[in-house]
């Protein structure tokens, strides 16, 4: 995929490394980047997370949600490389899927830059508690304000 | 025959290709023929219409097409329900001829 | 009832700017309708058969006076005069254009109101019981749960992009007047041992495959409800079917793992989260819970009773007056036990003889906000029967309350009557619709109303849907009918025996469908093998279910 197109939110330096599908990942245990399809289980890669610098998680289409659940996944059992949605991904579903744990996005179709920051922007706060270090509404309204 | 009709974009309400635009009047509409799902593409793209789809028609008595289908002759008046709500308020008839 | 404070207000408005960028990036072809048509769904608004709809929430049926104000007005500057609430207790409006949708999403937020995730794949407004906080029978009033979900739910980054639409209840009674275990998740607020927990049941819908929903879990604490919650959606969102869009509800996942598999997983996942900190504080279910307490006036019953939260008291009937004038049978048929004695709920029909079921006109939505703040402490109820309630009105209010809502046309005295008719909109208006369901409805009130069966029938539920969506809830309706398309033309399928109540049960099909004048005869057929049929203190529904279907068939077959 060219990388002028993808909106990266990390400051270090980018694995260019291709990834590799799940199942060759399971034979092939030097790879360092790995794509999710939205029928894989992002589970199976817990075992391995400390050597994966990149994991990409595929959208054939935007409505297909899967990938959000594997994003959380992979951040609630403490993945700290890139993860990059690939494909269908549209400026209105950016801030989702950063509150999901995305930090890298590959759209099919060019992202203005300006309007992603504008999407991330957009709600002030937020209700729940996901991936990201936002803190939930529930916790300002109880004095757990400080920065989380 | 074969109509044209779909939703203005703006405003949501039910258009008939007519042959050069659209009209909210199901007796402006006309027979696309074969090049209707072509039109119907081409509209849409251009925002003229939106949601288009081709529907199958004959005419009338008196002329104006009668689609094949109750939903598309509800579509061309309105709701049965709500005589006063349909394009032809003042015609006690209208509801009966699209049943 | 519930407040916004400056977060929810300033969620609320960030949501009606996105929504507005949206549809000028729409209006000027940066979106493809592809690509806004997810994004005007969760914003309620879809594209009808004559124009754009715009669905509003009403969270678990709940309004205050002038947010129904605002609904009259709305219906007044952007629709045509009218509104009709639905199944799901909001309100939509027909004739909505897209130039002004942000404006009324605008106008919505000034009362606190919105249409968020009132349609679309992901978890819609949650519904609940109408008599909630006001009914005798309840351990709880259970719309502080339901708030707590709505905002668990509301812009739910993991969950706005599921297999399809999510419906979740939240009822706090052994009875059930909400539907519950017909949705995608019941929830039933319980006491055990002095605590207050949920139970959970998954897997329940309507439309095209009607499941009545399992128990997957007895008990759930209640500091734990939001983590199980998410728990019970995650396994869903990964594991739903998204072949085939009929397939894809969460029913048919709890139905093909097996509801102990599907709890299996969940429980795990469950187990998981609970490390996660996902889970709003008590404090926080506490600050909810207090914008739900009663007025002070309803603390107290005349003979000095204090009705505690929990307390389950015989039923109340009302006033024992004798006028003549329609208003005993007014008062014995549209009021429902209170949990303070000297007070009923009091339902307001929206189901005139021959009328459109669920529609209000603005003048009338006007009527209901004065009423509500004159009689009813300020608050209105949104039944999924498509009437409202005044939740609390004194009974010595009765009489002036019933002539108000008399002149204004909405005095009938049918709730859960033959007259009181579910419809979903149908093919007069919704685009999915196969058959047209209103026509039906009005054809059937006037049936029974010139006929003078409707008092003997007592309770027959009656419901229609325009198709296979059940948008009209036929497979509950102790009667059903179900509009079809045969070769073009409109035919209606007959059903018995379905309910949605407590003893939930799936309405069958008696046999070949019938034309719209036949349809009308086959009711009344029915009807009359009941009255022929019955024993003592029998519903329609009791005699199906002692007799069968045999001599419904034999009748209307013959």
């Amino acid at each position: 995929m060219p990388e002028a197109t993808t909106i990266r939110l990390r400051d270090d330096t980018p694995c260019m490394e291709p990834a590799v599908t799940l199942e060759a990942f399971a034979e092939q245990t030097n790879a360092v980047a790995v794509r999710i399809e939205p029928g894989g289980d992002a589970r199976e890669l817990l075992a391995h997370l400390d050597r994966l610098a990149r994991v990409d998680i595929a959208f054939p289409a935007f409505t297909d949600g899967r990938g959000y659940s594997a994003a959380r996944i992979l951040r609630e059992a403490g993945f700290a490389g890139e993860l990059r949605a690939v494909g269908d991904v549209l400026v209105d579903q950016l801030a989702y899927m950063r509150r999901c744990g995305f930090d890298a996005f590959a759209p099919d179709a060019p992202i203005d830059m300006a309007d992603a920051e504008a999407a991330f922007a957009r709600f002030p706060e937020v209700y729940q508690s996901a991936a990201d270090p936002r803190t939930p509404i529930w916790a300002l309204r109880h004095g757990d304000g400080d920065d989380r | 025959m074969n109509l044209i009709t779909g939703n203005d974009l703006k405003t949501g309400a039910v258009t008939w290709w007519t042959g050069d635009g659209w009209s909210t009047l199901i007796e402006d509409a006309v027979d696309a023929g074969d090049d209707a799902e072509a039109i119907a593409t081409r509209e849409e793209a251009a925002r003229r219409v939106n949601v288009p789809y081709v529907v199958e028609a004959a005419p009338g008595p008196d002329g104006t097409p009668r689609p094949s289908h109750i939903k598309e002759r509800v579509r061309a008046l309105g709701p049965t329900v709500r005589p006063d709500l349909t394009l032809k308020p003042d015609d006690p008839q209208a509801i009966e001829q699209v049943i | 009832m519930y407040a916004y404070d400056r977060y929810d207000q300033a969620m609320v408005d960030a949501r009606v700017a996105e929504f507005r960028d949206q549809c000028e990036r729409r209006l000027a072809g940066k979106l493809t309708e592809d690509q806004f048509k997810p994004l005007r769904l969760m914003n309620g608004l879809y594209l009808q058969l004559h124009a754009y709809m715009l669905r509003v929430a009403i969270p678990y049926g709940t309004l205050n006076g002038g947010q129904m104000r605002m609904l009259a007005t709305i219906a007044e500057k952007y629709d045509r005069g009218y509104g009709h609430f639905t199944t799901r207790q909001n309100i939509q409006y027909n004739w909505i254009k897209l130039e002004d949708a942000a404006d009324i999403l605008a106008d919505l937020a000034s009362v606190e109101m919105h249409a968020i995730q009132t349609s679309g794949n992901c978890i819609r407004n949650i519904s609940s019981d109408h008599f909630a906080g006001a009914a005798a029978d309840e351990v709880a009033d259970p719309r502080p749960y339901a708030e707590l979900l709505r905002q668990w739910s509301s812009f739910h980054p993991e969950f706005s992009y599921l297999p399809r639409k999510f419906k979740i209840c939240v009822i706090a009674s052994e009875q059930d007047r909400a539907a519950m275990r017909l949705h995608d998740i019941g929830i039933r607020i319980v006491g055990r041992d002095g605590e207050l927990g949920a139970q959970f049941y998954v897997g329940g819908g309507m439309g095209r495959t009607p499941m009545i929903a399992p128990l997957i879990r007895d008990f759930v604490p209640l500091d734990q409800l939001v983590t199980y919650s998410e728990a019970a959606l995650r396994v869903y969102n990964r594991y739903g079917r998204r072949d085939n869009k009929y397939k894809a509800r969460i029913k048919i996942l709890v139905h093909e793992l097996g509801a102990e598999e599907y709890t299996r997983q969940v429980e795990e996942e469950f187990a998981h989260l609970l490390e996660q900190g996902v889970e709003p504080p008590l404090a926080e279910l506490e600050r909810i819970k207090g914008f739900f307490e009663l007025p002070s006036p309803l603390r107290h019953s005349r003979e000095g009773g204090n009705p505690a939260e929990g307390a389950v008291r015989e039923e109340s009937g009302p006033p024992d007056q004798v006028r003549g004038d329609g208003f005993e049978s007014w008062a014995r048929h549209n009021t429902h036990a209170h949990r303070n004695p000297d007070y009923v709920s009091a339902i307001v029909s929206l189901k005139p003889v021959g009328g459109i079921p669920g529609d209000a006109t603005a003048d009338q939505m006007r009527v209901l906000a004065d009423l509500a703040e004159q009689y009813s402490f300020d608050e209105l109820r949104v039944m999924h029967t498509q009437n409202v309630v005044l939740p609390h009105v004194a009974k010595d209010d009765l009489p002036a309350l019933w002539q108000a809502l008399s002149d204004a046309g909405m005095g009938t005295p049918n709730a859960d009557l033959m007259g009181d008719i579910i419809a979903c909109p149908g093919l007069d208006y919704c685009s999915l619709a196969n058959a047209r369901s209103i026509p039906i409805a009005q054809r059937i009130s006037e049936r029974f109303a010139a006929n003078g069966k409707e008092a003997a029938l007592g309770e027959l539920k009656l419901k229609i849907s325009g198709c296979i969506n059940a948008c009209g809830h036929h497979h509950a309706g102790h009667i059903g009918i179900l509009g079809v398309d045969r070769k073009g033309t409109e035919n209606y399928q007959l059903l018995l025996g379905g309910s949605e109540a407590e003893d939930t049960s799936l309405a069958k099909i008696t046999g070949p469908g019938f034309d719209e004048r036949g349809i009308v005869d086959a009711v009344e057929t029915a009807a009359d093998v009941y009255l022929r049929e019955r024993e003592d203190g029998e519903r329609f529904l009791d005699t199906y279910r002692r007799i069968g279907m045999a001599p419904f068939k034999e009748a209307l077959y013959a």
